[in-house]
């Protein structure tokens, strides 16, 4: 299969080029980092009673998953910056592959750098709001796993759109977010019923994330072609 | 020229007609429909103005969609003129929905918002499209092609919008408030949405026209620039 080549090529080519200077990663993660720290001061208080803290570890799904999707917002703009600024992308365009193996390599290495951003988050959520997020470790994983992918996959196409456009910065997550939404809700909703103990709510919301990432993949396969054409 | 000049007159009779047709519900909703029981009374007139408009900005949404994906696949400058008329459209419906949504939903609900399926996919959808606008407006060259890829995503959006919110809150408020419908208000009901319809695609096709002006004017300029006609 060569268009898994070209996908593997181009996603490794991304991932070298980080591991080599960490910028994205350490940055993001960071920035991850800070943003649980702050919910937890915006959200922990002591109860009135007595002089403990209240517990908030119900609200830990949110901060897991709006850390993440800041930080990936982040890191998505960033890395194809780095693409426009060396004319990667362009030489990339003229390469004779397929653009949907472009776009697939792109995404994979993005998926690859939000996952190591959860890899901090998700621990330091569990560490500072005392929640059990590590009780039921496979859909935790595959929970996971399939918002990394919706964000990936939807965050590439806008920003690669976005490559060419004027005020960028601003305008990627004005036009992200309102399409995350569902994909916010589903995995917001997943993990909060995996705190809950409630495992089929959990698969039934791991199975709408399924089908979110596959529509918006076709989808994206679909319009990449044209809507990036320098 | 021809083409806008010709439908001239089917324009000045469609606007004319929603004139006449706008204080024709304005009766059918004052005179000719009972008020509403229980707390609601009054407030209750402002359905026949909500729903059309609700309809509306959904109609538009999908317009738009269907004409990015016709833009994409074609680059027709005329499919981007539509998508643009239908997404500034869709976000002036938007807002009188919101408007009137907020206001029934004080004496109705008690509230002036609740998370329910049905206002946060609008208010996304909404949402959406304002950032259709800006993508427009600040993206700067090549941003019709990033607004109509939105324009595409926020179509295929509304079904998984609507499905997740609706699951998404379980305890359902009591939206059933509507009341079971007299035969009256559903008549000025359906008016107003026939009403509204005819008024939306006036809209449309105005803003198509003056998009189209715009572009041949720019055209116009940039020929009589080559000629040296002006500097």
């Amino acid at each position: 299969m060569d268009f898994l080549r070209y996908v593997k090529t181009l996603a490794w080519k991304d991932v070298r080029v980080e591991f080599r200077s960490r910028e994205i990663i350490y940055t993001m993660s960071f920035f991850a980092a800070m943003v649980v720290l702050l919910f937890s001061f915006a959200f922990s208080r002591q109860s009135a009673t007595s002089s403990e803290m209240m517990d908030v570890s119900d609200l830990s799904p949110g901060f897991v998953w709006v850390a993440v999707l800041f930080a990936g917002t982040l890191g998505l703009s960033r890395a194809f910056d780095r693409e426009r600024e060396t004319g990667t992308m362009r030489a990339l365009l003229l390469a004779p592959i397929p653009r949907a193996a472009i776009f697939l390599g792109k995404s994979v290495a993005i998926a690859i750098m939000v996952l190591v951003v959860q890899a901090v988050v998700v621990p330091l959520v569990a560490l500072f709001f005392d929640a059990p997020l590590f009780a039921h470790p496979l859909p935790l994983v595959i929970t996971l796993l399939l918002g990394t992918i919706g964000f990936s996959v939807v965050g590439s196409v806008f920003a690669a759109m976005l490559l060419k456009a004027g005020s960028r910065d601003v305008l990627l997550p004005v036009v992200l977010y309102p399409i995350l939404v569902p994909l916010f809700i589903a995995a917001i909703k997943a993990t909060a019923a995996m705190l809950d103990g409630s495992l089929e709510d959990c698969w039934f919301w791991i199975r709408f994330l399924a089908v979110y990432d596959t529509i918006f993949l076709i989808a994206a396969l679909w319009t990449f072609e044209s809507l990036v054409i320098e | 020229m021809t083409d806008s000049s010709r439908s001239a007159p089917l324009f000045i009779g469609a606007a004319v007609a929603c004139i006449f047709g706008f204080g024709y519900t304005l009766s059918l909703i004052f005179y000719q429909t009972p008020l509403s029981a229980g707390p609601l009374y009054f407030n209750q007139k402002i359905f026949y103005y909500h729903v059309p408009c609700a309809f509306m900005l959904f109609l538009a949404v999908i317009i738009c969609g269907i004409a990015s994906i016709n833009y994409l696949r074609g680059r027709n400058q005329k499919w981007d003129d539509v998508s643009v008329a239908a997404a500034e459209v869709s976000v002036v419906f938007g807002t009188i929905v919101m408007v009137t949504g907020v206001l029934w939903a004080k004496p109705a609900w008690g509230k002036w918002w609740v998370w329910d399926a049905r206002l946060t996919s609008a208010l996304l959808l909404w949402m959406t499209m304002i950032a259709y606008q800006l993508v427009r407006k600040y993206g700067g060259a090549g941003s019709e092609r990033l607004a109509s890829g939105l324009g595409v995503f926020a179509m295929v959006n509304i079904p998984l919008v609507y499905a997740s919110t609706r699951l998404w809150k379980t305890n359902h408020p009591s939206a059933n408030t509507v009341p079971s419908l007299d035969p009256s208000m559903r008549a000025a009901l359906w008016f107003s949405v026939l009403l509204f319809t005819v008024f939306f695609i006036l809209l449309l096709r105005l803003r198509i026209d003056a998009r189209r002006a715009e572009r041949r004017l720019y055209e116009c300029r940039e020929m009589a620039l080559d000629a040296g006609i002006i500097e």
